[in-house]
């Protein structure tokens, strides 16, 4: 099979490799990168574990190819802490409201949230479920991550 | 009380990572999971690791007449091909019967679609999936059997030689044969739900240089596992060890062994390590599910609504291997009168083998299923008495000392009366209006229902649960704690216990406790692995009594050490050295006693002396097996729950939204509330899935929805604002007072909902999940089981199997002479 000499920013880290046009994101960031915070649970678009940011917006990594993310900036659930570690506000919040058991689904409900928040800091309840539901959970029955979500929230940009 | 969004959140208080018990402590995983640097089973690598790849076989039912790997043996990057004939110990396993190959050997039977044939590792998944396209397998198919009722009809040919029946229980109390002047009698169906953890399953296994093998794996119980490991592998136990990896949910769908021994034997045969990894459509066909069941109830009261009987068959579907059937019907049987009191019980109940997917445990494990007809019967009864439903359940609600069907007092604390009575007294969501928004109503933006085509209805289920172990099954849980000094010479507590974190947050408890009664900080949580004794399985609420109570015994046992040390360093008389608690106190890393004029740091006295190093077991209370008539002290504690569900439905599309749950729970006393939260929440979703869109559909054997586009799985926009009331009554028996949470409220959530939709739209629906098509076209008469009294012999002749097996999809209005719209069909007359 042809391959094809990619070149991606993940996390802000240049990364070169050759790769199969049928790779996906997801094996790319999981296998060549060795990035296992992304996580696959149905490899086929619908529970949202896999969800990155490419060039900013959530995507799932499941169903896009590595090709496909050539020359973009890749973020994934292990760039979005600061640089010595403190986690991020949405980190923060799943950690501290219980927003996670299990944790499988975690890593992809960061990533939707980080997007759904940057666009929208003062989301209601309902734009939050909206927003999430792209995302299965199967331990908490959301409502942590809800509490989750809420705290996140900057609230109104100020006028 | 408190609702949504008034719970105690830690917020960023780091003082709660060291609390002890009663206070919300964060997950200590919190940081590494939320950072995406917690290893996951499926994560794990290490250098020149194989892939392997499991075949299974594509028939419900087949004779496997010859298995030719050469080819596939002979493809670059295969190192092994593994069958039946390369078992070298026991061909067999299961969690209780060991009934199921490890692979269908040649001359033998494939019972269900997905039973493995072979296995293959490769150096890369890729040329692992090319090497079982390679192996060529010569099937004869043969009928399956997929009805349960003809499985039961003992003259089916059997299927398996251990026969087609895993259990059939009698239950009988007080007088079987008292009737009531007030009868309500009907039959119901529960589809098959499954636990859809979202990791898939996952191991790494590596061959030991003393020819055993380690396995770091996600599973339920390290123990179990091992044991049927090492009884296939024909090693000895002490050259098999596990250690638990990151688990990715469990539900009960990890009880059961499935990659671990086809991933041992291939690191075995190649010498290398292998990963062993599945994909979602292979842990839908390869973990058990939960059992569907058809079920009839009939139940008598007197015209003032007191409870005289309950008669009920259930016949639950155990599909190809036993697994835990045996266990999941007797709970189904001893549970299905409820958390009522009834002094007049009959309960015929019976688990069969079918060439269905095996059933096993999940989340109630049993309960859930008869919960589901249990409360419709009572809200059936309700209507036919002119009573509330809520002042019905009141009236015959158990209590301590009550007894129940098994002839066993209900152990106290059982706050039946208060669950009822603190869901019945919360407020109610506000009505729907016009203004609701769309995405508000049933099908959100995308169904854009007519208002005024929208019913609300409000319902409730009400359940009990027992807690741990049954039918004097010898349930223990042993924990280690060693006190010693860290490099930095401070004390510090390691706990070591073999309990599963699967989720479940015991991780959290563990901590707590340990901290609670070593008087420390400092505690730290050795992995889970088989180099300590078994904590039983994370399974039956039983953990945090459980292995909760394993580590504060070895806690206990490590304070009763430092202090005896102490204690003899004082030359105490005889009588107060051997009761050193009466004078010494280990608290914050001291041991003090003002009596006896002491204080020493608890690290001088680890300098001195060396660690401390306990290992403790823990038991509950023995339990019985039943009688010939399922008569018993079966089961050690009970915890109940009764939700309330307010819905609305779209009587055009038949499309639902739960708008509002409520929950009052028995939870004894809460070790971590928000971690009780959590697991109530989750519990409660898992049942809104089953009574709204969860079903694994089975046709002719076959698995038809093997993905999450067409397995659906409640979303943050299904699952509605819960409110939790706690009941909090400690339990005497229960470390700390302790009951076990996760699996009450996954049992009542589905019925109060399946009420609550009945309210809107006046329809008796007896089908679960309640699908949109029960809700708009004429009732389906499949599910109805004839009732023992009218029919002797239940079994029936054979008759022609229902189209998908349990007749769950076979929705055939107007075939034959079905019941009118919402009639109870005659007795007799059906199926």
């Amino acid at each position: 099979m042809t391959e094809i000499a990619i070149k991606i920013t993940v996390n802000g880290r240049p990364q070169e490799a050759v790769v199969e046009p049928r790779l996906t994101l997801a094996d790319f960031l999981r296998e060549n990168c060795r990035l296992t915070g992304t996580h696959l649970a149905c490899e086929h678009g619908v529970c949202g574990a896999c969800t990155v940011l490419v060039d900013g917006a959530a995507v799932r990594s499941c169903l896009m190819f590595a090709v496909q993310a050539a020359d973009r900036e890749v973020t994934t659930v292990e760039g979005i802490a600061a640089p010595d570690g403190t986690l991020s506000p949405v980190q923060a919040a799943f950690r501290d409201c219980h927003g996670l058991q299990c944790g499988f689904c975690t890593p992809g409900f960061i990533m939707s949230l980080t997007a759904l928040l940057r666009d929208n800091p003062d989301p209601t309840d309902e734009d939050i479920r909206v927003g999430l539901s792209g995302n299965l959970c199967r331990c908490t029955g959301y409502q942590g991550i809800l509490a989750a979500a809420r705290q996140a929230a900057p609230g109104p940009a100020e006028a | 009380m408190t609702g949504p969004g008034a719970w105690p959140v830690p917020g960023a208080d780091r003082a709660l990572e060291r609390a002890r018990i009663g206070r919300s402590a964060p997950r200590p995983d919190g940081p590494a999971k939320v950072a995406g640097t917690f290893p996951y089973a499926n994560d794990l690598r290490v250098p020149g690791m194989l892939h392997a790849r499991t075949l299974r076989s594509p028939h419900p039912h087949a004779r496997v007449r010859r298995i030719d790997a050469t080819a596939a043996r002979a493809m670059p990057g295969v190192a092994a091909v593994v069958t039946a004939a390369d078992v070298p110990g026991v061909p067999t396993y299961g969690l209780i019967h060991p009934d199921q190959p490890v692979f269908a050997p040649v001359g033998g039977v494939a019972r269900y679609v997905g039973e493995p044939v072979a296995a293959v590792a490769a150096v890369d998944g890729r040329t692992a999936r090319r090497a079982l396209a390679a192996i060529e397998v010569e099937y004869e198919p043969l009928e399956p059997l997929t009805d349960p009722r003809r499985a039961a009809d003992p003259r089916t040919p059997p299927i398996h030689p251990n026969g087609n029946i895993y259990r059939e229980l009698t239950l009988r109390h007080g007088d079987p044969g008292a009737r009531g002047p007030v009868e309500v009698v009907d039959s119901y169906l529960v589809g098959q739900q499954d636990q859809a953890f979202l990791a898939c399953e996952a191991a790494l296994a590596l061959p030991a240089a003393d020819g055993g093998v380690d396995l770091m794996l996600a599973t339920q119980w390290l123990h179990s596992d091992r044991d049927q490991m090492a009884a296939c592998l024909g090693l000895p136990e002490e050259k098999v060890r596990l250690t638990l990896a990151g688990v990715g949910g469990a539900f009960g769908g990890r009880e059961d062994v499935t990659l671990q021994i086809h991933g041992a034997l291939l690191a075995l045969a190649t010498g290398s390590p292998v990963r062993i990894a599945y994909d979602r459509e292979e842990s839908f066909l390869a973990h058990p599910h939960r059992h569907p069941a058809r079920m009839w109830f009939r139940h008598s009261a007197t015209r003032d609504g007191d409870l005289i009987a309950v008669a009920a068959r259930i016949v639950m579907d155990g599909g190809a291997y036993a697994s835990s059937s045996p266990a999941v019907i007797a709970n189904a049987v001893t549970h299905a009168a409820g958390p009522y009191r009834v002094p007049n019980v009959r309960v015929d109940g019976v688990v069969v083998r079918t060439n269905n997917p095996p059933c096993g445990a999940m989340r109630g494990f049993g309960v859930p299923q008869v919960t589901i007809g249990h409360e419709a019967q009572m809200d059936r009864l309700a209507t036919a008495l002119g009573m509330d439903p809520v002042a019905l359940r009141l009236r015959n609600a158990i209590g301590p000392g009550d007894l129940l069907p098994t002839g066993q007092a209900v152990p106290p604390p059982l706050p039946v009366r208060e669950v009822i009575e603190a869901v019945a007294a919360a407020p109610a969501p506000p009505p729907a209006t016009a203004a609701t928004p769309a995405r508000d109503r049933p099908g959100g933006r995308g169904a854009q229902a007519d208002p005024a085509r929208i019913r609300r209805g409000t319902g409730y289920g009400v359940g009990v649960k027992n807690l741990m172990f049954s039918e004097g099954f010898d349930d223990s849980a042993t924990a280690r704690v060693v006190l010693e000094l860290d490099r930095d010479g401070q004390p510090r507590a390691v706990v070591h216990t073999a309990c599963a974190e699967v989720g479940q947050g015991f991780v959290t408890i563990a901590g707590q406790i340990a901290r609670t009664e070593l008087g420390l900080d400092a505690v730290v949580l050795a992995p889970a692995d088989t180099a300590v004794a078994s904590a039983g399985s994370t399974s039956a609420s039983r953990q945090t009594w459980m292995s909760g109570g394993a580590v504060r015994k070895a806690s206990v046992a490590a304070v009763d050490e430092v202090l005896r040390r102490v204690a003899a360093s004082l030359r105490l008389p005889p009588a107060a050295a051997a009761t050193p608690r009466r004078l010494l106190t280990l608290a914050d890393g001291a041991v003090t006693g003002p009596e006896a004029g002491v204080s020493v740091g608890l690290a001088d006295v680890l300098a001195a002396g060396g660690p401390v190093d306990v290992t403790e077991t823990f038991r509950h209370r023995p339990t019985h097996p039943m009688d010939a008539f399922g008569q018993g002290d079966c089961h050690v504690a009970y915890a109940c729950a009764a939700h309330r569900a307010v819905v609305d439905v779209d009587l055009d599309t038949g499309l639902v939204r739960v708008v509002e749950l409520t929950l009052a729970q028995d939870v004894g006393t809460m070790l971590n509330p928000l971690s009780v939260l959590g697991q109530v929440e989750g519990g409660t979703a898992q049942g809104l899935g089953l009574a709204l869109m969860e079903e694994l559909v089975v046709t002719d054997g076959m698995v038809i929805n093997t993905t999450f586009h067409d397995y659906l799985l409640p979303t943050a926009a299904d699952v509605p604002p819960l409110r939790l009331i706690p009941i909090e009554q400690p339990a005497p028996e229960a470390p700390y007072g302790v009951k076990g949470i996760g699996e009450a409220p996954t049992g009542t959530a589905t019925p109060a909902i399946v009420a609550a939709i009945r309210d809107a739209v006046g329809r008796d629906l007896r089908r679960v999940p309640v699908r949109p098509a029960d809700l708009v076209l004429p009732p389906d008469p499949t599910v109805y089981l004839a009732p023992p009294d009218e029919d002797p012999e239940p079994q029936g002749p054979a008759e022609p199997a229902a189209r998908d097996g349990m007749g769950l999809s076979d929705a055939t209005p107007g075939a034959g002479t079905p019941p009118g719209p919402d009639q109870p069909p005659a007795p007799g007359a059906s199926p």
